[in-house]
């Protein structure tokens, strides 16, 4: 396989609801730049290309990102740029720029206080802004929609989304920036109410404020800086109708384009491990399907965003995740998975392997 | 440590939206109690419709009328509504497809209980009774057979004539603000008429509101620094405008003002003075108001500072 740019350094904020923090997300920021910069040995004056992913609706406030460019130290003035989206797209961005020569060494970073308003609600105005958002349908209840569809079909059961939560929450336990974790029995699980039938607790992931930063850097500087770079093979990012009525809710069109424009590029590598942006039990059942896992895929070592959902941190988190579990040599080749907008609207697949 | 300041942050606006030529149709249908779809190339019909097809991305040639009944294609349960929904007792979220349409429109039910919900439930449209154009004209769903409820059903007139060609949604947003731990000693110090900042530990520069972090260095900042109430106007305009909610009547002076001893400029009201006698290197002073903070600042009369001591912060 040749690869032109590969993962050296991650770093995620312990996900959590934090009172103390501002929704300029510097406070988060901070610790996680200074940890990745001492495991890569780099320095900010290293980095040719910044970039962010953050919502000024979770802020409350007109370019709430520029305030986080403090904890970057942007004096004298840094090649720097954002994405109003989750940071796996502002991740994109980067791997483009030196891709292009344009840098050699990037770094993507996100951040969300997810607490800071009510997110279900917030979440509402990411609709057609015409014909849906008026009616204020909150993402849980938009998620819930999906989950009957799939219910009636027989795609899956209420124990089989259980059973995703379960698993997932067992996994976080060896995850310490996990917000939930631990061995909870489905059974107990399936006697909670529920939040949005059919949606229960455990089906949604839960609010949490964090952050995540992730380097990249061009062939010739990624193996003096890191051991065992995680190889970019396949980048790719595609979007479903943003008509929720219109479009097989049961379908996710982009993640398997986009899984499949990867499989071009990379040549068929299959992964070991698997870091899927399922912010709800179902979609993990459905992004399975989409992204042809089979079960000998291991799925959200993590936890997931099911057991830490920072807003526009989580899909590059995910990433983050999947390329620890290169560089680490738990696996050869790992898949990382974002989403963003309602219901898997937009999917972005990252391959990343060993070399 | 005392705990960062937290308050209530409350944000409205109007989003106002023009509309294109098949929103406009489908709007002004709906203040007369009719819901059009469109239909596509591959002859499906799209309720709502859509504004270019998904198939050939060509407009749609023909407005279909459809509904008002359909069937219940998905539902969940909202047993506490949120703020803006378009019930406030419990309802359900519905995806309807409406009689004639091949698509789903997404909108409430007003079904009493989960019991009452089904897939394949039949719904039938229940109409406000003041229809001025939006999505909102159509107040929910309601189980065909169920006693009509709505005025907008029988009587009420669209209160609009002609062609609807905009529409506005409210928007109404609360936060819990949280200041940063630097911003709220700050805050804390204006109240005891005290201005505080903090010193970077690795460039020595002091930034006044602190904050927290320094921008050059990307550290934390932690020292801090008590400076002086007299500063420079280093740059300003003139604000001739007005505009809701303005607190002081225009012409006035809103400058970039270096207190003594800071390395960055904060921006506040320069009053006490003609606008016209307002200038760089201007020498002022803060004016503090009753409820513990800074009403503006106020030239001290002495002579202007020299360029050179503040170019560097232009």
């Amino acid at each position: 396989v040749t690869a032109e740019v590969a993962v050296v350094g991650f770093a995620q904020a312990p996900c959590r609801v934090r009172e103390d923090v501002t929704t300029s997300g510097v406070e988060m920021l901070v610790p996680i730049l200074a940890e990745v910069f001492r495991a890569t040995g780099l320095t900010k004056a290293d980095i040719g290309f910044w970039c962010s992913g953050s919502s000024d609706y979770l802020a409350g406030r007109a370019f709430s990102f520029v305030q986080a460019v403090d904890a970057i130290g942007a004096v004298p003035p840094a090649m720097e740029s954002h994405v109003e989206m989750d940071a796996a797209w502002a991740l994109y961005e980067a791997w483009v720029k030196v891709l292009t020569g344009e840098a050699e060494i990037a770094l993507a970073y996100g951040f969300g206080k997810s607490s800071g308003a009510q997110l279900r609600r917030v979440l509402a105005l990411q609709l057609d802004p015409y014909l849906v958002a008026p009616l204020w349908p909150d993402s849980v209840s938009v998620a819930a929609l999906q989950a009957r569809l799939g219910l009636d079909a027989g795609l899956w059961t209420q124990k089989d989304m259980a059973q995703v939560a379960a698993r997932s929450r067992a996994a976080a336990r060896a995850n310490p920036r996990a917000q939930v974790s631990g061995d909870v029995a489905v059974s107990e699980l399936l006697a909670r109410p529920y939040v949005a039938e059919p949606l229960r607790a455990h089906d949604c992931a839960p609010v949490g404020d964090g952050a995540a930063v992730v380097i990249i850097a061009s062939a010739s500087r990624a193996r003096e800086l890191c051991a065992r770079p995680a190889w970019i093979t396949g980048f790719e990012h595609r979007i479903d109708s943003g008509a929720l009525g219109a479009r097989d809710l049961l379908a996710v069109p982009s993640a398997a384009a986009a899984v499949s424009a990867c499989a071009a590029a990379a040549g068929g590598a299959s992964a070991e491990v698997a870091e899927l942006h399922a912010p709800f039990t179902h979609q993990e059942i459905l992004l399975r399907g989409a992204l042809g896992l089979d079960d000998g895929v291991d799925v959200n070592p993590s936890g997931g965003a099911l057991c830490g959902n920072p807003m526009f941190a989580a899909g590059l988190a995910r990433i983050g995740m999947a390329a620890q579990a290169v560089m680490s040599g738990r696996a050869g080749c790992a898949l990382g998975h974002a989403t963003s907008g309602p219901v898997l609207q937009q999917n972005l697949v990252c391959v990343l392997e060993a070399q | 440590v005392d705990h960062p300041l937290r308050a209530p942050l409350e944000i409205e606006f109007d989003y106002t939206r023009s509309l294109g030529p098949v929103l406009s149709r489908f709007m002004t249908a709906l203040t007369e109690r009719r819901i059009l779809g469109a239909r596509g190339a591959d002859g499906r019909v799209h309720a709502p419709p859509f504004e270019y097809d998904p198939v050939t991305s060509e407009p749609p040639g023909e407005l279909v009328e459809v509904g008002p009944e359909g069937t219940v294609v998905s539902w969940s349960w909202m047993p506490e509504p949120l703020e803006g929904q378009p019930l406030a007792r419990p309802f359900a979220w519905a995806l309807i497809r409406l009689d004639g349409a091949d698509t789903a429109m997404l909108h409430a039910v007003d079904a009493g209980s989960a019991a009452v919900m089904r897939t394949g439930l039949r719904v039938r449209a229940r109409w406000s009774a003041s229809r001025i154009g939006s999505i909102r004209d159509l107040a929910c769903f309601e189980p065909c057979g169920a006693p009509g409820t709505s005025a907008g059903d029988d009587a009420g007139e669209a209160s609009t004539a002609g062609s609807v060609t905009g529409t506005v949604t409210p928007v109404r947003l609360s936060y819990l603000h949280t200041a940063s731990p630097g911003e709220s000693a700050y805050l804390r110090g204006l109240a005891e008429r005290r201005l505080l900042g903090q010193r970077c530990g690795v460039c020595g520069q002091v930034y006044v509101p602190p904050r927290g972090t320094c921008p050059a260095d990307g550290v934390p900042t932690q020292e801090e620094v008590e400076l002086p109430e007299e500063g420079t106007v280093t740059t300003f305009c003139v604000v001739n405008v007005g505009y809701p909610g303005q607190r002081v009547t225009p012409p006035y002076v809103a400058a970039a003002v270096l207190l003594d001893g800071a390395d960055i400029a904060f921006q506040h009201l320069i009053l006490g003075c003609e606008p016209g006698e307002v200038r760089m290197g201007l020498r002022v002073r803060a004016v503090w108001d009753e409820a513990g903070g800074i009403s503006h600042f106020a030239p001290t009369g002495e002579p202007d500072a020299a360029y050179e001591s503040y170019a560097r912060h232009l």
